[in-house]
């Protein structure tokens, strides 16, 4: 595998470079702290040290709405067709938390019968990783779940050496893009620059709730009537924010739309969540999730136990969104910390 | 700038309805045609039902494989796209995805005693096993069918129903909440024709389907006749909105978080037992 180098001072002529021939994202400072993924023209609107945007970059992958089929009623015959929209495109600094956020949603789509709209629109994206060599704040919980180091789901990945960038190139559609802006490749002495950050990250980097993390599992197992769930229940609103920020949250609702022709119409796809109340109702009325707390020990068992026999691997990638979005203040470390309590579990 | 996928799982098959009779005052039945071929369902599979406009529904199928050619719903008026069903005649069109979810165990059934209890609506996909089985009828031991609902006005399926009474080869009781003066059959719940069953619980395959508080005790009278936990087949009632194990509105609360629509809607009581409901 190849590493190239790119000076700082060089990043701009490289956004631009890739904005030339194609869409490209990167975070942007929104302001009061916050940041978006965004279309970017130049370096100069890329916020390089940020916290984690408000909505992970599953957005270009799983747009909020997104049109999966187009209609004609117009004849005896309805005819259909399925769409999708999927524009080349760059997406760059993406922190290694959304990218292990990226890896478990293409794994769900992948799986048959696979969902070609998102599948598409990954296959058409260059993805572009950035290290983190220090915390973002004091919400992610990245080493826990070992998301704070790359793990593959990029095809070109920077890390920060100070006045310049070492990029790892995973792929041979990254190659082509590092090969086509003539960067020089990486030298023994920046290879040695590089293994210092991971040395010091394994420093920086700790469990953040002290429950190792091979004992969570055997942990929710025994949780389904542990009074946390109650608890997060008496305080959470069930706004959905904490599943619309999430890197590995999915769900979604579709509906018909009738163009004003009243002939041809589209189905619609968009975000839904776990934590609506309607969302487990069934017609007739019947609620399976009527309580919120229900409905929060559902959404931290999607992320902890049912993904780890499937997927074998936690659907949280340590990111923080769902505790700093949150109104009611449900922090997910704390959540963690206080089902581990009394199973002997801490380390 | 949209392009155009063809292998998408989102594309619906084009079904034609060949017959539509309304049962009862809340349910229609439906005869549909696919344009491009068979369904190839199983017993126990679903469709996802669309509306082009209205929406999609997921429905039981209520017809046996064994009757090819075309296949059959009976839609309740419960909801949004499944009361604009009712409006449905023959000759209209609606757009078919599917047969999805894991059907009956039929294969593991055979050489067995088959108990199939069916609440309300579940007879619909009950039916799709009842009629498999008629069908394939020497494959399976005794065959005991009961049947229970509301009213003898609520009873889907009547004339199929009356057959089945005189069958040699099946037993069928059937009891309702209330009847008029002139009912002559059962009066009670349907946990109250367990007891009677001569059941030899080893070789006993039960198959329930009925609204979620039947389960409960319907497995308990089921348990007291020791028929083991994974011979008791129950077909699970959720929102299965995409059918593919993604939306997220199908997901039981279970340990293993399983999608009705995809791990189910048949489970076997071994299976989800520890679901906080089933």
């Amino acid at each position: 595998m190849n590493y190239h180098i790119l000076k700082k001072s060089g990043l701009d002529g490289f956004i631009r470079a890739l904005a030339r021939k194609m869409k490209v994202c990167a975070p942007v400072a929104k302001g009061y702290g916050n940041y978006a993924f965004e279309e970017v023209s130049s370096a100069k609107d890329i916020a390089l040290s940020y916290i984690p945007t408000i909505l992970p970059p599953k957005k270009y992958f799983m747009p909020q709405r997104e049109r999966l089929l187009e209609f004609d009623i117009s004849g005896e015959k309805p005819a259909e067709l399925a769409v999708v929209d999927a524009p080349e495109m760059a997406i760059f600094g993406v922190h290694t938390c959304d990218l292990a956020g990226i890896q478990c949603l293409n794994m769900v789509f992948s799986e048959k019968p696979a969902d070609r709209n998102y599948l598409r629109r990954n296959e058409k994206a260059l993805i572009m990783g950035l290290e983190c060599n220090g915390y973002c704040d004091g919400h992610a919980s990245c080493a826990l779940v070992g998301a704070h180091y790359p793990n593959g789901g990029y095809d070109l990945f920077f890390t920060d050496l100070g006045d310049r960038f070492i990029i790892h190139v995973n792929t041979q559609k990254g190659e082509d893009v590092a090969e086509g802006l003539k960067l020089p490749r990486a030298t023994p002495a920046d290879m040695a620059a590089l293994d210092k950050v991971r040395e010091e990250k394994r420093r920086v980097f700790q469990n953040e709730i002290g429950v190792d993390p091979a004992l969570l599992p055997a942990i929710f197992d025994r949780g389904m009537e542990h009074k946390v769930w109650s608890e997060l229940g008496g305080r959470c609103v069930s706004c959905g924010n904490c599943t619309n920020v999430c890197p590995t949250c999915y769900c979604f609702d579709m509906a018909d739309t009738i163009n004003l022709d009243m002939k041809t119409g589209h189905r619609t796809r968009t975000w839904d969540s776990c934590q609506l109340e309607n969302f487990a109702v069934v017609a007739g009325g019947e609620n399976f999730r009527k309580l919120r707390a229900e409905r929060q020990r559902h959404r931290y068992y999607r992320k902890f136990k049912y993904p780890l026999e499937k997927f074998y691997r936690f659907f949280c990638t340590g990111c923080g969104r769902c505790t700093r979005t949150c109104m009611a203040k449900i922090s997910l470390k704390e959540t963690l910390k206080a089902l581990a309590v009394g199973h002997g579990g801490r380390i | 700038m949209s392009e155009i996928i063809n292998n998408s799982s989102w594309r619906l098959r084009m079904g034609r309805i060949t017959a539509a009779r309304r049962m009862t005052a809340a349910e229609k039945w439906f005869e549909i045609e696919l344009e491009d071929g068979d369904l190839e369902h199983e017993p126990g599979q679903f469709v996802q039902v669309e509306l082009f406009g209205v929406g999609e529904a997921p429905v039981s199928v209520c017809s046996s494989p064994t009757r090819r050619g075309r296949f059959e719903l009976t839609v309740r008026a419960a909801g949004r796209l499944t009361t604009h069903m009712q409006t449905l005649k023959a000759g209209d069109w609606v757009g078919i995805r599917g047969p999805f979810g894991r059907p009956f165990p039929v294969k593991l059934m055979i050489g067995n005693d088959l108990l199939l209890v069916a609440g309300g609506l579940g007879i619909a996909p009950l039916r799709s096993l009842i009629n498999y089985v008629m069908d394939n009828r020497r494959e399976f031991g005794k065959v005991d069918i009961l049947l229970g609902c509301k009213t003898p006005e609520d009873m889907l399926f009547g004339d199929e129903v009356k057959a089945w009474e005189k069958r040699l080869d099946v037993n069928f009781s059937c009891t309702v909440d209330r009847g008029a003066p002139d009912w002559k059959g059962n009066v009670g719940l349907i946990t109250s024709l367990i007891p009677g069953v001569t059941i030899a619980p080893e070789r006993t395959f039960a198959v329930v389907v009925g609204p979620p508080i039947m389960y409960k005790f319907v497995i308990a009278e089921l348990a007291a006749k020791r028929v083991p936990e994974r011979q008791i087949i129950l077909s699970l009632e959720r929102h299965m909105k995409c059918g593919m194990g993604k939306c997220g509105h199908c997901q039981i609360d279970h340990p293993k978080n399983y999608y009705c629509c995809k791990d189910g809607p048949t489970f076997t009581y071994e299976e989800v037992k520890a679901a906080s409901r089933l």
